[in-house]
């Protein structure tokens, strides 16, 4: 069983992707609604993949992104950015931050499985 | 006058003309684009100037035009940054040109211009070391850039331009309470500034535990901001030291007369100026297809049901998909042309505040911070009349006259600051004067005597305070000429009730009082949260929530007849929407709680069910049920629903300032 972290200040698309990660079988999905979420949420369990958006209110993506990355415990965790197209400039400043990939928004349920499995080796 | 002299003057005025104009122009401009033919041109005039007094020997003029010049060399060449302080500062000067040459055509002395002079220099001096350095955020450590996404990255941009002093506060909790915590220190910074980023850390910090790196930009310098925040803080930037505004010149300014430009037929501007009108009509088209978009949106999934997967419902759900897209661009483009610098509206008040200080002799240093704070066009212009009466109120009543100051230890001349920021989707303007602050005594009498409160009710100063946003408040014993006119507070609390703000007001005795008005920055498509109560829908703006939450029946506590219940351990009153509305309770274990306000104001508004969030177009109820409490207006949501909009503000002022201060609505 694989673990999943959502991070999406937006309920309806943490709905979309845990709908698509549920497709995928034998993974269980745990849901931020913040970065802040995030950093309550991390230490409380192992994580397989995180999967955030940019833009959210108090920390953003690339704040959780330089977190995760410069922590010993997470460093090895990989992170896939799902964001809008409107943000390529903050794509790329994720990317180098050490995000393992990203998609873009809107996206097909087959683009993110497939980045999922290929990731989490599903 | 000689007929030299009158050549002289005719053709000075004619060149303050043309300044004029183009300084105007670059006030409107410098934001979104300057041209710099504009700049080039004002170079030039101020050269010509030079010229022109200096052949006819009108010495004053000729320095002062050149400090000028050599000023708009500098900011000509990109040595000195082109931004509000500087067109302000322009603007301050080309007043004085212009009363100078006044008193040159009246035959006056043209007075003692070496402090103007020296001000222009040391103005330029002081900017000219600024710009040294190809970027601005040269100066911060690109660890700390890294992080940043485009927006954070372009709001330090822009406080550093304003000159904002840019601070990095390093604090450490453990993981169990660094919400709260953190919640704290975030407040304490957005008091004093603007926070810029919340940067997690686990380096050199214990295990259990959390660092975080907090980069806010403030005007403060760094004593007052540590004293406040609390924290150990770094200085990235310091802030520039703001310049007050001068006090004003003797001689009286003579109004500009307009004058046919018949020199200059090709405009070197490339900006159109638009009546709000027409963009108002062109947002209510993007509402209108916004609806539209909806439907389309909604018959392309029961094409799904009906059909399942084809071609053509694949090809329905595409183009619903690309003009949504495009729906969205569109609307911030427009909205985004809709928005102006608050800067515009601080130079109108900043005239009156000059104007009124000298009528009714008190000497006033007039601040200003933040004037390239983004705000709708329209709110700016409905918010000035408001702010016209704030600040005429503390000029009359708030600052006291120099004798009088003089006596209590202060200096002689008040100070009235106004400060806008932006605090996430809005925008605060804040009014603070350093007068004798309102008289706590006074108002409660006052409340009494109109019956708002009952003789030695238990209030506090914040329940005693509000009382003078009551209708018809006044604690004015003779009324002036100022701030009199019948025009009270309450017309300013209704009024930013309409815009979907709110006023707080913080008073000290002697010290000052302070007016906060929080703003919306844009109107018309809103963001809302669809909620049920009872058989009805509601609209919730998502601007003035923070979150929502299940509440159990059970937890809900009852507290001096007030139904509260624990959120973080913070008590949060709630507000059933059905008793509100006078509907039958629902017959159920648990609600969702909404919460919306803010600080003291924040409460959990029960409702039976979430829909979710959609894009609404509020339109007004009409005339004839404006007067209907509770409801901000009305909105179109899916097939021709029309859904109504809760007003959170007068929902939360029914119910908890009732609560709290007695009867005062009634």
């Amino acid at each position: 069983m694989k673990t999943i972290l959502i991070v999406e200040d937006s309920a309806t698309t943490r709905a979309l992707i845990r709908a698509v990660i549920d497709e995928l079988g034998d993974v269980q999905t745990i849901e931020a609604s913040s970065g802040f979420e995030a950093l309550k949420l991390l230490p409380q369990q192992e994580y397989d993949l995180i999967i955030t958006d940019i833009n959210m209110p108090d920390i953003n993506g690339l704040e959780l992104i330089s977190f995760v990355r410069n922590n010993q415990r997470y460093i090895h965790l990989p992170i896939i950015i799902v964001s809008t197209e409107r943000s390529e400039e903050d794509k790329k400043r994720g990317m180098a931050l050490g995000a393992t990939g990203y998609v873009t928004k809107p996206f097909k349920s087959g683009e993110l499985q497939d980045i999922i499995k290929k990731t989490i080796g599903l | 006058m000689k007929s030299s002299k009158k050549e002289f003057i005719a053709e000075a005025e004619e060149l303050l003309e043309e300044s004029q104009r183009l300084i105007l122009e670059i006030q409107d401009t410098y934001l979104t684009g300057l041209n710099p033919d504009t700049i080039n041109a004002l170079f030039r005039s101020m050269h010509t100037l030079k010229g022109v007094s200096g052949l006819f020997g009108v010495q004053g003029i000729t320095t002062l035009s050149h400090a000028l010049e050599t000023l708009m060399d500098d900011v000509r060449l990109g040595k000195i940054d082109m931004t509000a302080e500087v067109v302000k500062f322009l603007f301050k000067n080309l007043d004085i040109l212009k009363d100078i040459t006044d008193r040159v055509s009246q035959d006056a002395d043209e007075g003692d211009i070496s402090a103007y002079t020296r001000d222009i220099e040391s103005f330029r001096v002081s900017l000219k070391g600024r710009a040294d350095g190809d970027s601005p955020l040269a100066q911060i450590d690109q660890a700390i850039l890294k992080v940043l996404s485009e927006y954070e990255e372009h709001r330090l941009k822009a406080n550093l331009k304003e000159g904002r002093g840019i601070y990095l506060a390093k604090a450490v909790f453990t993981l169990d309470t660094f919400d709260t915590a953190l919640e704290g220190l975030t407040k304490a910074i957005k008091a004093r500034g603007e926070l810029i980023s919340t940067l997690p850390t686990s380096e050199n910090v214990p295990e259990g535990s959390i660092g975080f790196n907090l980069m806010f930009s403030s005007m403060a310098p760094i004593g007052d901001v540590r004293e406040e925040v609390g924290y150990d803080l770094d200085t990235l930037v310091p802030p520039r030291a703001a310049a007050p505004v001068a006090p004003p010149v003797a001689a009286a300014v003579a109004e500009p007369q307009p004058r046919a430009q018949d020199t200059h037929l090709k405009s070197t501007s490339t900006t159109v100026r638009v009546d709000i009108e027409k963009l108002d009509r062109i947002l209510n088209t993007v509402g209108e297809l916004t609806l539209a978009k909806g439907a389309i949106k909604r018959i392309g999934v029961e094409l799904v049901e009906q059909y399942g997967h084809n071609a053509l419902v694949y090809d329905i759900h595409k183009i619903s998909q690309t003009l949504e897209r495009r729906l969205a661009e569109l609307q911030d483009q427009v909205l985004e042309i809709r928005m102006v610098p608050i800067g515009q509206i601080f130079t109108r008040l900043a005239q009156i505040v000059r104007r009124y200080s000298r009528e009714i002799d008190k000497q006033i240093d007039l601040v200003l911070y933040g004037e390239d704070t983004e705000l709708d066009k329209y709110l700016a212009e409905e918010i000035v009349d408001p702010l016209m009466h704030l600040i005429r109120n503390s000029i009359d009543h708030g600052i006291e006259h120099a004798e009088e100051r003089r006596a209590k230890g202060k200096k002689e001349s008040g100070t009235v600051i106004l400060r806008a920021y932006q605090k996430g989707n809005h925008v605060v303007i804040e009014l603070k004067d350093d007068g004798a602050g309102i008289n706590i005594e006074k108002v409660r009498e006052k409340a009494v005597q109109k019956g708002l409160a009952e003789e030695g009710a238990d209030l506090s100063e914040k329940e005693i305070i509000d009382f003078i946003f009551a209708p018809g408040f006044s604690t004015k014993d003779v009324v002036s000429d100022i701030s009199g006119r019948g025009v009270g507070m309450d017309v300013v609390k209704e009024k930013l009730s309409v815009l979907g703000g709110y006023a707080e007001i913080e008073t000290k005795k002697d010290v000052g009082t302070t007016f906060m008005l929080t703003l919306p920055i844009t109107l018309a498509i809103i963001k809302a949260l669809v909620v049920r109560v009872g058989a009805e829908r509601f609209a919730v703006p998502l601007t003035s929530m923070s979150e929502t939450l299940i509440v159990e029946h059970k937890d809900i506590q009852t507290i001096e007849w007030k139904e509260v219940y624990y959120l973080r351990g913070e008590m949060l009153p709630l507000i059933r929407v059905s008793t509100y509305f006078g509907f039958a309770p629902a017959q159920s274990d648990r609600s969702f709680a909404v919460v919306v306000g803010f600080g003291e104001r924040k409460v959990g508004l029960l409702v039976d069910e979430l829909y979710g969030q959609q894009e609404i177009v509020i339109k007004s109820l009409g005339d004839y049920l404006k007067k209907l409490r509770g409801f901000a207006g009305a909105a179109e949501i899916g097939k021709h629903e029309v859904i109504l909009v809760l007003d959170v503000e007068s929902l939360i002022d029914d119910t908890v300032v009732k609560q709290k201060g007695g009867a005062i609505y009634v």
